[in-house]
């Protein structure tokens, strides 16, 4: 009887969880079809579910605006705000897991809060610096500013992945006559390769999508996916396949990214969480 | 080669003061034993000397050379973890060389090292093999042989057998004491286990709150301790001590009697009780009499004593072996 009940649990669970997981998946299926769609067939009503597979609207999109040069720009900028970001974040997280002050606690907690802030307001003096800078359209200045932006989860993240590193070990290693720089190379990250290794996929991810900075720095020239969608609801009114189109372009390569990376992400995000 | 010096040492976390000033010198090649009980702050004196830790005040000389300001990579220490802090991702091989790589030592040599101290450790079939894959005593021998590699100018055993089952502790002290004879370096090792101080070191420092309560031979120690404290810390079963009228007797404020120095009879003697327990270990009786206005005393006897709960029966000290202490637990000449 208590088999029978778990088994309709475990179904009823099942069941309740694909319907979840389609609701959300349900947009970006709905993005994919309508691409296939004919403008016309996109805002048919009622939908038509299954398109006529037209692959024109990828060929317009392809003609209007320069598909490779937004995902090179995007690839670049992800890639490199990342970089940049654990460059200044392994060695601050390394020093806070690791000769945390009595104040640690609280710069954490103020660099978390950080994030709280709405961007936009700070975007007039970002954008007066970055124009006095010309940094303006520039893909340097974009890699800097994610990298700033997604700073303080990647701290918390990599904070969080070497307090699981035995402190036992890095004595170990400076008693076997290592030196601060051989112990972070030769202990440190091989040990936090898997928190590191996630930490740069979501922060890969989180830049990918970053659309706040990217639309407002940026015109041409180093203009990323973001961009590349967004000029798609143009003046002349919403073209919704052609829309579509561009935003299965720009979340294809990262859905890809994270599809393969999905059991690393997820081993990452809930690292520390379960022991 | 490898003396050590402590001269007026402190540690203080705050205001909170670990280590008083404490003055210690250890010879070259010997055995030092810090016993104590937890948190008695004999694993941060240990982390002094191996520079884990700064110290407030004070000066730390190894071979004579101050190095209270040297990072622990250049003190040419070694250290042994009771956690073993094996490094996970390296095999055992790669462990066992890891100190000679960061002293930029030959690879044809590093090899030739590595594969010796893996001979003496009886861990050439395991160089393969990664920490995980290993048992607590396998994996303590590798953290030794890590240790042992690079010739350092002493060892330090921060409770390195802790871990382990007490069949294979006892296996491993035998084994540190004959490394220890074999390569005739300072050792210092940290336990709260005093058999293993007993059995191990050249000196034991015993130390209390972060005090060096007596620093001398094991037989030192066990004979002539210098307080109430080392008294009672070292020997096994503990020592029996007896306050007020009793002990005034003696012409002191408590007095102390080993259980391997009462002799416990049914006929007669100085004091009479009932037996609680009685532990037989095959080649020791342990005895556990209540004494009425005595409390507790445990007697240690040789061999089978037939004696069982509830016997009434006689003790009597050995008036040789009786350790007298005044009120603040200072020893007074034996009586």
């Amino acid at each position: 009887m208590a088999r029978a009940v778990s088994t309709q649990k475990k179904w009823a669970w099942t069941i309740f969880a694909w319907i979840v997981a389609l609701l959300i998946f349900f947009p970006i299926l709905w993005t994919i079809l309508t691409a296939f769609k004919t403008e016309g067939e996109a805002i048919a009503f009622p939908p038509h579910i299954i398109p006529n597979w037209t692959l024109e609207n990828f060929v317009e999109v392809q003609d209007r605006s320069d598909y490779l040069k937004h995902f090179f720009n995007s690839v670049v900028i992800s890639v490199g705000s990342t970089l940049l970001c654990l460059l200044v974040a392994v060695p601050a997280a390394w020093s806070m897991a690791f000769s945390p002050t009595k104040r640690t606690r609280d710069i954490l907690m103020w660099m978390l809060s950080t994030k709280m802030m709405p961007a936009v307001g700070v975007l007039v003096p970002i954008y007066l610096i970055f124009k006095s800078l010309n940094l303006l359209d520039n893909l340097f200045g974009l890699t800097l500013i994610l990298a700033l932006i997604d700073l303080p989860i990647v701290v918390w993240m990599l904070y969080t992945y070497f307090k699981e590193i035995p402190v036992d070990i890095l004595e170990a290693c400076r008693m076997d006559g290592a030196v601060l720089w051989k112990e972070i190379v030769y202990v440190l990250l091989p040990m936090a390769v898997p928190g590191i290794a996630s930490t740069m996929l979501l922060n890969i991810i989180l830049a990918w999508n970053e659309a706040f900075w990217t639309l407002n720095l940026t015109a041409a020239q180093a203009a990323p996916l973001t961009a590349f969608i967004a000029s798609f609801s143009a003046p002349e009114g919403l073209f919704w396949a052609k829309l579509s189109a561009a935003s299965t372009l720009a979340i294809a390569p990262i859905l890809l990214l994270g599809w393969f990376s999905q059991r690393q992400l997820v081993r990452g995000l809930t690292f520390g969480a379960v022991k | 080669m490898g003396s050590i010096a402590l001269e007026n040492v402190t540690k203080s976390f705050g205001n909170h003061t670990v280590i008083p000033p404490i003055n210690l010198s250890i010879d070259d090649g010997s055995f030092v034993v810090f016993v104590g009980p937890s948190g008695c702050g004999k694993s941060t004196l240990l982390r002094l000397i191996a520079g884990l830790e700064d110290t407030t005040s004070g000066v730390i000389r190894i071979d004579g050379e101050d190095m209270t300001d040297t990072i622990p990579a250049k003190r040419q220490l070694s250290m042994v973890f009771q956690s073993y802090a094996l490094y996970p991702h390296m095999s055992v091989y790669n462990n066992i060389a890891f100190p000679l790589k960061m002293a930029n030592v030959d690879k044809s040599i590093i090899d030739q090292k590595v594969r010796a101290a893996a001979q003496t450790l009886n861990l050439t079939d395991y160089l393969d093999r990664r920490p995980r894959q290993l048992s607590g005593g396998q994996r303590q021998r590798v953290a030794i042989g890590r240790a042992i590699v690079r010739q350092p100018k002493a060892f330090l055993f921060d409770e390195p057998l802790s871990n382990l089952d007490a069949a294979l502790r006892v296996n491993m002290r035998l084994e540190i004491s004959e490394l220890h004879q074999q390569l005739k370096t300072t050792m210092i090792y940290v336990t709260h286990d005093q058999v293993e101080a007993m059995t191990m070191a050249d000196k034991i420092v015993v130390l209390n709150a972060g005090k060096i309560e007596q620093y001398g031979t094991p037989m030192e120690l066990y004979r002539s301790p210098a307080n109430r404290f080392v008294a009672g810390f070292i020997g096994s079963p503990k020592m029996n001590f007896i306050d007020g009228a009793e002990a005034a007797k003696f012409g002191a404020h408590s007095i102390g009697i080993r259980p391997e120095h009462m002799a416990i009879s049914t006929g007669q003697g100085n004091w009479q009780g009932r037996v609680q327990v009685a532990e037989h270990l095959g080649s020791d009786t342990f005895i556990h009499v209540s004494v009425d206005g005595l409390g507790l005393i445990t007697v240690r006897t040789e061999g089978e004593e037939p004696v069982k709960p509830g016997d009434m029966v006689w003790l009597t000290p050995d008036p040789a072996h009786i350790y007298r202490f005044d009120k603040a637990g200072v020893a007074l000449t034996t009586h």
